[in-house]
């Protein structure tokens, strides 16, 4: 019988965290932020059809980075576990903060129990009555969750784009307004793997994925916000912006590319 | 119970059980991880040893289905009986099952309630995974299935019928966009290209009316007081049937599908057609 490589639980831990944080840190970026109407989504995201954010529930909206078919399992898990939820009790008793914490324990358990942690880092979102009520909860790759007042920035260049956001962000806007900070805070963080912004970004209808959460709609409150009318909700400078050429939507990087060693 | 919860121990992972790729459907999701939540298992197997006769359950009763220019319109008394008792007056048997789709259901009212929400979830459910709604076609199908299920309930008395009215977004033709889907107790699927059709024990009167009334061409507001008289000669005829009760301001209950959407009228609106409606009864009743 071979003996296994001895390697301490903290060293492996931090492995771990290390090739997670990397793997995250080399996508686009998504920001969720609140404003007077309820919760706004924006994702840099140039596909169409393989979404970032999408609909949980009636009032909760999932927003995530990093690898999409770790994600994409997370997000069909939570709209299945509320489905069932939600069909054996009723449709009041499915809220974020249940959600969340099913995420944070099954990201926990996979960190913990799994070879590859995931490469993934998801806020949910829920909309309440009242502004007041409106919840933004971050779970991270290892299981930890956060309580976020304001808004949520998650992928690669977070730092220049919560410092942008901080200086632009303030509770109660209105929809158009909200979506001028957001977007200025995503063209502060520069191209995957560029780190912060070497040139300005303008970033148009098409590099962008839009959706709200609506407090004023019943049932349903999730919104996709697409073509025409996301153009016309952007600032006059993003209008016109276009990808001269349409790049590729999906994944940024590789599974484990954090493991590579740095070029 | 056996009741598993999304943090049940017996899985290493809280979400495990609901992440294992698979279908789209959450019946059939439900069915393979917590099936005692499926309407009609239970009362089948329970059932089979005694006979429905001695159980006196409610049951809904009419239904009306009606296409016009703009869509088609879905319309249903407020009355459940058990028995030769009214057993609710207000009782809801017509319902929004997504933006483009709704159902009325008769039969025993239990089972049939139950069935109308699983539907109504598994429509969401399917539009959540897959990012797309599903076609016309496939939610027929889907309750279809439903119907099939609940057989051998119905075997034993519980029978439920419901009536499923769509507007296909997807038509060529905007005019034949509004669509009426049957069903029988075995989950036998029919499309009515007729242009109306009704269920419930009122059914044959107010199939009768609405052959004489009914246009496929007429507008929306046309068509609404059409299947109102409907259920007026419906409830004329049939005891199980309730008129409009201008007392309790009880009215029947009207969802309208158009390129537009699936609205509930209101209850304003329905309360106008009811009273001319019977205003015209008033001068001859037999309409």
């Amino acid at each position: 019988m071979t003996m296994p490589f001895y390697s301490s639980v903290d060293q492996l831990l931090r492995d771990r965290s290390e090739l997670a944080r990397k793997g995250i840190a080399r996508g686009r970026s998504v920001v969720v932020l609140t404003y007077a109407g309820g919760v706004l989504f924006v994702a840099e995201n140039h596909s169409t059809a393989l979404h970032k954010v999408s609909e949980i529930y009636d009032r909760i909206g999932f927003a995530a980075v990093g690898r999409y078919n770790e994600f994409e399992n997370l997000r069909t898990g939570g709209i299945r576990a509320a489905d069932v939820r939600g069909y054996s009790y009723d449709r009041r008793d499915v809220t974020g903060r249940w959600l969340a914490n099913v995420y944070a324990q099954t990201l926990g358990s996979i960190f913990i129990d799994q070879q590859k942690p995931f490469e993934v880092e998801v806020c949910v979102a829920e909309v309440g009555e009242t502004a007041e009520a409106d919840q933004l909860y971050r779970i991270t790759y290892d299981g930890s969750i956060t309580d976020e007042p304001k808004f949520v920035v998650m992928g690669g260049q977070t730092e220049p784009i919560s410092a942008k956001l901080g200086e632009t962000f303030e509770p109660g806007q209105e929809l158009a307004d909200v979506i001028a900070v957001a977007v200025g805070g995503l063209q502060a963080g520069g191209a995957p793997g560029n780190g912060a912004a070497t040139e300005e970004r303008i970033l148009g209808v098409s590099a962008l994925e839009v959706a709200v959460l609506e407090r004023g709609r019943p049932r349903r409150s999730f919104r996709r916000i697409t073509g025409a009318a996301l153009r016309e909700l952007l600032p006059a400078a993003n209008r016109g912006a276009d990808d001269a050429e349409p790049e590729v939507g999906g994944d940024d990087a590789p599974a484990a590319s954090g493991a590579e060693p740095e070029a | 119970m056996d009741h598993r919860s999304p943090l049940d121990a017996r899985h290493p992972g809280p979400l495990d059980p609901f992440t294992a790729p698979a279908t789209a459907s959450f019946t059939d999701y439900v069915a393979a991880t917590a099936p005692h939540l499926l309407p009609g298992r239970a009362t089948a197997a329970q059932a089979a040893a005694h006979s429905a006769a001695g159980l006196d359950v409610p049951h809904g009763t009419t239904i009306v289905a009606l296409v016009c220019a703009d869509g088609v319109i879905i319309a249903g008394d407020r009355r459940a009986t058990s028995g030769n008792v009214i057993a609710q007056r207000d009782i809801e048997k017509v319902f929004v099952t997504d933006s483009y789709s709704a159902v009325g259901i008769a039969g025993s009212a239990g089972i049939a309630l139950e069935m109308v929400r699983l539907f109504t979830v598994d429509l969401e459910h399917y539009e959540k995974i897959e990012g797309v709604p599903l076609s016309l076609d496939g939610k027929a199908n889907k309750l279809a299935g439903m119907v099939r299920q609940n057989l051998g309930a119905a075997m034993q008395g519980f029978v439920v019928v419901p009536l499923f009215v769509g507007y296909d977004t997807d038509a060529a033709d905007a005019s034949k966009a509004g669509r009426i889907v049957t069903y029988d107790p075995t989950g036998g699927r029919y499309d009515e290209w007729l242009g109306y059709h009704s269920v419930g024990s009122g059914s044959v009167f107010a199939k009768s009316s609405m052959k004489k009334l009914h246009d496929p061409t007429n507008d929306l507001a046309r068509t609404i007081r059409t299947a109102v008289e409907a259920l007026y000669d419906a409830a004329d005829d049939d005891t199980a049937t309730g008129g409009p009760d201008t007392v309790r301001r009880i009215y029947p209950i009207v969802v309208s599908i158009t390129a537009e959407g699936a609205v509930r009228r209101s209850e304003e609106e329905i309360a106008a057609v009811v009273d001319q409606v019977i205003a015209g009864r008033t001068e001859k009743p037999g309409g």
